[in-house]
């Protein structure tokens, strides 16, 4: 006999566990530590793990162990994935709209805009793989025997300290741009707003994207980013969630120790046209001389 | 084994007239330094004082930046790319004109053999003007946009080893974008920089577009950190890089830094042998190795090495040490007692690590600083002299069996500047060439350089390129 009348009552709702993305697994953090995310009006949504030194130097071994077989890859097969990144979204808009629209305090409808405007980012993005070669490539006439030709290529493993506002354009404009080219990321998410990323690495999980290339942590830039911009294995490091000049500054310091590619923190528009300029951070360009003869 | 033997054919240096002291180079005129202390450049083949130049301090280059801030914001900025274009133009006609001139005075104050400053610096030098001149009025075809522009006031760090053609690498394209400078040669080798601030003149390039700052790290490092700068670039050693980057944290200063190398020159058992040999010694002997991109490290397929190695010790049984200003030298004079020194240390411990050093009997001059071509054998990849750059004749060679065996041990590296491959298979080139994490790759050639061509590298070899369409890219801001 039924102990409750379930047609007047609600269905209780199973709740999500937060947790991290490393190499295609969801651990907790290893430090044990969770913090508590509320929405935009202070009201308890969930707690997240709050990654650790460790779990960032767990991710950069997951992003270098991804990154020959990521980077080999062909460009049609990378612009595929990152497609397909676009068609699972799709499926769970209703549950980024939600996450976005409590933790940056928007409107459903303005919610819902800025998963269209994430998806439609991915989709941009993907149409790059195959085409970055024949913009910033070249052929070059060089006085001599040869056919001397440059190309781009990906720089390796990428740390990117994502926006602390745009929890879910913002964190796809800032990783796209670098995987598609074949670099790998370990991505610390926005500190308030960290459900989007969570659930964008439950997308990544099931969109052929192979385990390693994008690694996500929640918990606070100011903390991990120290490790990621000091850690040899790391070749680039993106400072756009980081809102102090003076750490921006001493990140960037600490970068100069194995010469990492630096995007320092700007001024940016999320919903504008992205230009190529964070695609090219994260390319090295490779110009080889073949001989020509008989 | 014997060799033929040469008549001395020395370059006359008569054509060259080196002042007794130098300036400094300052909005159009050359001045009195007013904060530093007059220093020496030095002949290394002779330890002859060549001339004394003057140290730019913290105010001199202060007022450098000014008058480049001044000539960016009234002249060159406003001028059309058009002009700007002409007076490249004219830059490029008139370092050919003076080439004999400056290929002296660079052999002179660098210490390289006359053979190499005539027909690959020098050169090089006058066809990078001349392609960056091209530039200057076709900016928006140059893929940062419809209306680019320049960065500003740049300020540019030059190493000793390729002194002139550095200078070329560095002003070239920043005139070009529509930039000014302040370029810093390096305090062992600044007379063609000042050479070239006359060529400025004759050009009648409008006062401070170029100011030449001469001095050492001191006065490089008020340049880099000059809060009017708005763009460094910077090519030497890695760890000055490092300093560099450091020093421009915070800022939006843009940087470009062209670092360090140690290249695997890779042969494959298949490979063009005389060719190989040529390209092997050209590669690491190549003014003296003093250059960033030297194939230090010879990877050699193990069914070959026998017969590489005896060639490779034949041929360099030939090469000719000497006189920079002999036309007959192949290898010249190293740079300066400190990198004598260093180059000697590093030798040192390569014996100290095990392995086997080889020169050929040669003799070497009483004066100057001199290094014997050296080749060692029975090198593994922990060795120091398999993994730090030595910047010297000093050839490291290991050995590999499969393709997959070289491409591993070629990218065990922290640096990733240049690379060489050598097989006469096509096919397996651009396989190489693929796998290979380096900025450049030299397919049966090596060391060879051309204004088309982007170079820079991957890695702790630096940032940004230089060459090419994309050398101009990173003097636009973007």
């Amino acid at each position: 006999m039924p102990t409750k009348d379930t047609a007047t009552t609600p269905r209780l709702e199973v709740r999500k566990t937060y947790k991290l993305y490393i190499g295609g697994a969801f651990p907790r953090s290893e430090s044990g530590r969770s913090y508590v995310v509320n929405n935009a009006k202070g009201k308890f949504l969930a707690n997240a793990s709050q990654a650790s030194r460790k779990d960032a130097r767990d991710a950069v071994v997951a992003a270098r162990k991804a990154f020959g077989g990521w980077h080999a890859r062909t460009a049609y097969n990378r612009g595929q994935v990152l497609y397909r990144i676009a068609e699972v979204m799709e499926g769970r808009h209703q549950q980024f709209s939600a996450e976005v629209a409590a933790g940056e305090g928007l409107s459903i409808s303005k919610a819902r805009a800025v998963v269209d405007a994430s998806i439609d980012r991915w989709v941009w993005y993907a149409g790059w793989a195959d085409k970055l070669a024949q913009v910033v490539g070249s052929s070059n006439p060089v006085a001599g025997p040869y056919f001397d030709f440059s190309l781009p290529e990906a720089t390796g493993v990428v740390a990117v300290l994502a926006p602390q506002d745009s929890s879910l354009l913002g964190l796809t404009s800032v990783i796209a741009p670098a995987i598609v080219s074949g670099n790998t990321v370990v991505a610390v998410s926005s500190y308030e707003r960290p459900l989007p990323a969570v659930t964008l690495g439950e997308v990544m999980a099931t969109s052929d994207v192979p385990g390693g290339v994008v690694n996500l942590l929640t918990g606070s830039a100011s903390e991990i980013g120290p490790w990621l911009a000091s850690h040899d294995d790391v070749n680039a490091i993106d400072l756009c969630g980081i809102t102090s000049d003076d750490e921006a500054r001493d990140l960037e310091i600490a970068a100069a120790g194995n010469l990492k590619r630096v995007r320092r923190p700007a001024e940016e528009d999320w919903s504008a046209d992205q230009g190529l300029s964070r695609l090219t951070q994260y390319l090295e360009l490779k110009t080889v001389w073949h001989p020509i003869g008989v | 084994m014997s060799r033929f033997e040469y008549a001395p054919a020395p370059e006359s240096r008569a054509i060259v007239d080196i002042k007794s002291s130098y300036g400094l180079f300052v909005n159009g005129q050359f001045v009195e330094a007013t904060d530093g202390k007059p220093f020496k450049t030095v002949s290394p083949a002779s330890e002859e004082v060549l001339a004394e130049v003057s140290e730019a301090g913290p105010a001199d280059v202060d007022k450098a930046v000014r008058a480049a801030r001044k000539a960016f914001d009234k002249v060159w900025g406003p001028m059309s790319g058009k002009d700007r274009a002409k007076y490249l133009f004219r830059i490029a006609r008139l370092i050919q004109e003076r080439s004999r001139e400056l290929a002296v005075l660079e052999s002179l104050d660098n210490g390289k053999p006359i053979r190499e400053s005539r027909d690959v610096d020098i050169p090089l030098v006058a066809a990078h003007f001349f392609y960056y001149a091209g530039w200057a009025d076709k900016l928006e075809y140059a893929g940062v946009g419809d209306d680019p522009q320049p960065w500003g006031v740049a300020g540019q760090v030059i190493p000793w080893n390729f002194p002139m053609l550095m200078l070329a690498w560095k002003i070239a394209p920043a005139l070009a974008a529509g930039n000014t400078v302040v370029l810093k040669p390096a305090e062992t080798t600044p007379l063609t920089a000042l050479a070239f601030a006359e060529i400025c003149q004759q050009a009648d390039l409008p006062p401070g577009v170029v100011n030449i700052v001469t001095g050492a790290g001191r006065t490089g490092q008020a340049l880099v950190e000059h809060p009017d700068v708005d763009k460094v670039a910077f090519t030497g050693s890695t760890d000055v890089g490092r300093a560099t980057a450091k020093s421009v944290a915070g800022t939006r200063k843009a940087v470009t830094l062209e670092l360090g190398g140690k290249a695997a020159n890779i042969v494959f058992e298949d490979a063009p042998i005389d060719q190989t040999i040529e390209g092997i010694v050209n590669g690491i002997f190549f003014n003296q190795g003093h250059v960033c991109c030297a194939g230090s490290r010879l990877l050699v397929q193990e069914s070959v090495y026998d017969e590489v190695l005896a060639r490779l010790k034949r041929r360099m049984g030939t090469l000719r040490v000497g006189d920079p200003l002999d036309k007959n030298t192949d290898i010249g004079a190293i740079n300066s007692a400190a990198q004598l020194a260093k180059i000697r240390e590093l030798s040192q411990i390569g014996e100290d690590e095990g392995a086997e050093r080889w020169s050929p009997e040669c003799e070497l001059p009483a004066n100057g600083y001199w290094f014997p071509p050296t080749v060692f054998t029975g090198v593994s990849q922990a060795h120091r002299i398999a993994r730090e750059e030595i910047f010297g004749p000093v050839l490291s060679v290991l050995t590999f069996r499969t393709p997959a065996e070289a491409v591993e041990k070629a990218n065990n590296t922290p640096f990733g500047l240049s690379a060489g491959i050598w097989t006469e298979k096509g096919s397996r080139i651009l396989w190489m060439a693929n796998q290979l994490r380096a900025g450049v790759v030299w397919a049966n050639t090596f060391n060879r350089f051309d204004p088309t061509s982007p170079f820079g590298g991957y890695k702790e070899s630096g940032y940004g390129r230089e060459g090419g369409r994309h050398g101009l890219e990173a003097y636009l801001a973007h």
